[in-house]
């Protein structure tokens, strides 16, 4: 049911954990279908730039929340916040080789938890 | 996705292994005696025999008549029959088509019940009118409920024997002495309504005697491939003079009620699993029995923050159904499943619908409860020690997911 790739992130997820202090977080869920996402960022300004340093995730949730949530935060680190805020849905499912359709609302939570990551740093600046 | 090589199957409410002696007795009705039982020769009359000798045991066993034994694909044909059968012949019928007919059923039947119910109500509204009976917290259906609900027009009351999620045991042969009170008031009033009672005991013939005439039962629903016998064939029981038509129409098989070239070897593995199941039921009852009480406890007293869902007393003794709290069932399905372990979840997610199981929410549970439900089922060849094995996975599976969703909180 499942690529190799989003069993990779279910079991061994990547940056999971919380910030303490983060600079921005975003927590979204749906109880219905049983999944809530929780992402904590740090931001550093560079070269005028603000770039994502580190990022954590808490998920109650499926295979592909667990997957979806550990993959945004690898492609998120490391990014100015303008392109992380573009991480798309699909970006998400492609770069773990796609989700079953029923899935893919997985991976629009985890996008959207970044984002309100981001939202909640830009109100606090 | 195993990466153990150790293999513990705790899902025989899902399906069973065929018990090699139900093997054995299907293998000389493929490539030997392969006739077709409808034959007139002596290929068809040797088929024909052996359908005849399973529809004898398991006559008995249900202690029903052989006229009244029809096999069916599965249990979800035998189900669809009874709605749609005595939907079809009773709506047509010139007595019974002054009043709409009146259907009961419960909130946490097989969806094979639940859609067939909503089928005939959505395609022929002004003919039928379906009740779906709530349940207690433990899953049972209440008599006086019941009782409430019956009309003058209720034509069928179908209400399972045991749940195949939560385990839970309907109070079958009280609603059964229910049915048999009304139907006499009925023939005293003159009211020719008849009024069935159907069980669909699918998960039952393991552990529990299945006598029609004691239950009050008209008709029964049971198959082989939860009993250790082969997938795609099933009975389902009609006492005679019950008011009913064909849905699948054709030869005209099976006393005219479902017509199809009968599936001899597996109608010869229905015979043979139905005929272990009643002898080994008692030695069965005793040994899962055991089991689940070891593994209630186990899980109980090693694992933090869990809720059994279902009876403790009103329960099948195969059936283990936990939630697990900060869990999601599908996590744990897959995690479980990367050590060897196969178990079941309550959770729908992995289907195209979101929505949890219909039954423990109709149990009061919450949705995020639901979501983190685990459903194990044992059988006869379940060992204590892949009990200890799987508690032991578990037990860290479980950390191990609490600790990702530790923070998060609806
Ligand atoms: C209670 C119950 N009814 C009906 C069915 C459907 O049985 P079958 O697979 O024979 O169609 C099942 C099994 O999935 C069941 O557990």
């Amino acid at each position: 049911m499942y690529s190799k790739k989003v069993m990779d992130h279910f079991t061994n997820p990547r940056n999971m954990g919380e910030i303490k202090n983060p600079d921005g977080e975003g927590e979204v869920g749906n109880p219905v279908c049983g999944d809530l996402m929780k992402i904590y960022i740090k931001v550093e300004s560079k070269d005028k730039q603000e770039m994502i340093k580190d990022i954590k995730f808490q998920t109650l949730g499926c295979g592909s929340a667990i997957a979806t949530s550990s993959m945004v935060t690898e492609l998120a680190k490391g990014k100015n916040l303008k392109e992380a805020q573009e991480i798309s849905r699909d970006d998400v499912a492609n770069e773990l080789e796609g989700l079953p359709p029923a899935k893919m609302h997985c991976s629009n939570l985890a996008t959207d938890a970044l984002k309100k990551a981001i939202k909640d740093y830009y109100s606090k600046k | 996705m195993s990466k153990s090589s150790k293999k513990v199957y705790l899902d025989y409410a899902a399906t069973t292994p065929v018990d090699k002696e139900v093997m054995e007795a299907m293998l000389p009705f493929f490539c030997i005696n392969y006739g077709n039982a409808s034959s007139l020769h002596s290929f068809g009359q040797k088929s024909k025999e052996v359908v005849e000798s399973s529809r004898t045991v398991i006559a008995k066993g249900l202690n029903m008549e052989n006229r009244e034994i029809i096999f069916t694909s599965g249990a979800t044909e035998s189900n669809n029959l009874t709605i749609k059968g005595i939907f079809n012949a009773l709506s047509r019928h010139p007595n019974f088509s002054t009043k709409k007919l009146h259907f009961i059923t419960s909130k946490i039947e097989h969806p094979c019940i639940l859609d067939s119910m909503k089928y005939l109500e959505k395609t022929f509204k002004d003919l039928v009118e379906v009740t779906y009976l709530d349940v207690d917290e433990e899953g049972l259906v209440d008599l006086k409920d019941l009782e409430r609900v019956i009309q003058k027009n209720t034509v069928l009351v179908s209400i399972m024997f045991v749940n195949n999620e939560i385990g839970t045991t309907e109070p079958i042969k009280k609603i059964g002495q229910l049915i048999k009170t009304i139907k006499n008031q009925r023939f005293k009033s003159h009211n020719k309504y008849p009024l069935y009672f159907h069980s669909d005991a699918t998960q039952a013939p393991s552990y529990y005697k299945l006598d029609t005439k004691d239950l009050n039962l008209d008709l029964i629903t049971i198959n082989a491939h939860k009993i250790y016998g082969p997938k795609g064939v099933g009975v389902l029981g009609v006492k005679k003079n019950t008011i009913i038509e064909e849905t699948s129409h054709g030869g005209g098989h099976e006393f005219k009620k479902r017509s199809g070239t009968l599936n001899v070897p597996g109608i010869v593995g229905l015979g043979k699993a139905f005929e272990l199941a009643e002898k080994q039921r008692k030695e069965n009852v005793k040994k899962v029995r055991q089991l689940q009480d070891y593994f209630i406890n186990k899980i109980k007293s090693q694992i933090k923050d869990v809720g059994l869902n279902g009876s403790t007393k009103h329960r099948t003794p195969n059936n283990i159904n936990f939630s697990f709290e900060g869990t999601e069932g599908e996590s744990v399905l897959l995690m479980l499943d990367q050590e060897g372990i196969a178990v079941s979840t309550g959770s729908a997610c992995s289907s195209n619908s979101l929505e949890p199981s219909h039954v423990l929410l109709a149990i009061g549970k919450t949705h995020l409860q639901a979501h983190s439900s685990i459903r194990f089922t044992l059988g006869k060849f379940s060992t204590k020690k892949q009990l200890d094995y799987t508690v032991d996975k578990l037990k860290s599976i479980i950390e191990k997911l609490r600790k990702i969703s530790k923070g998060v909180k609806f």
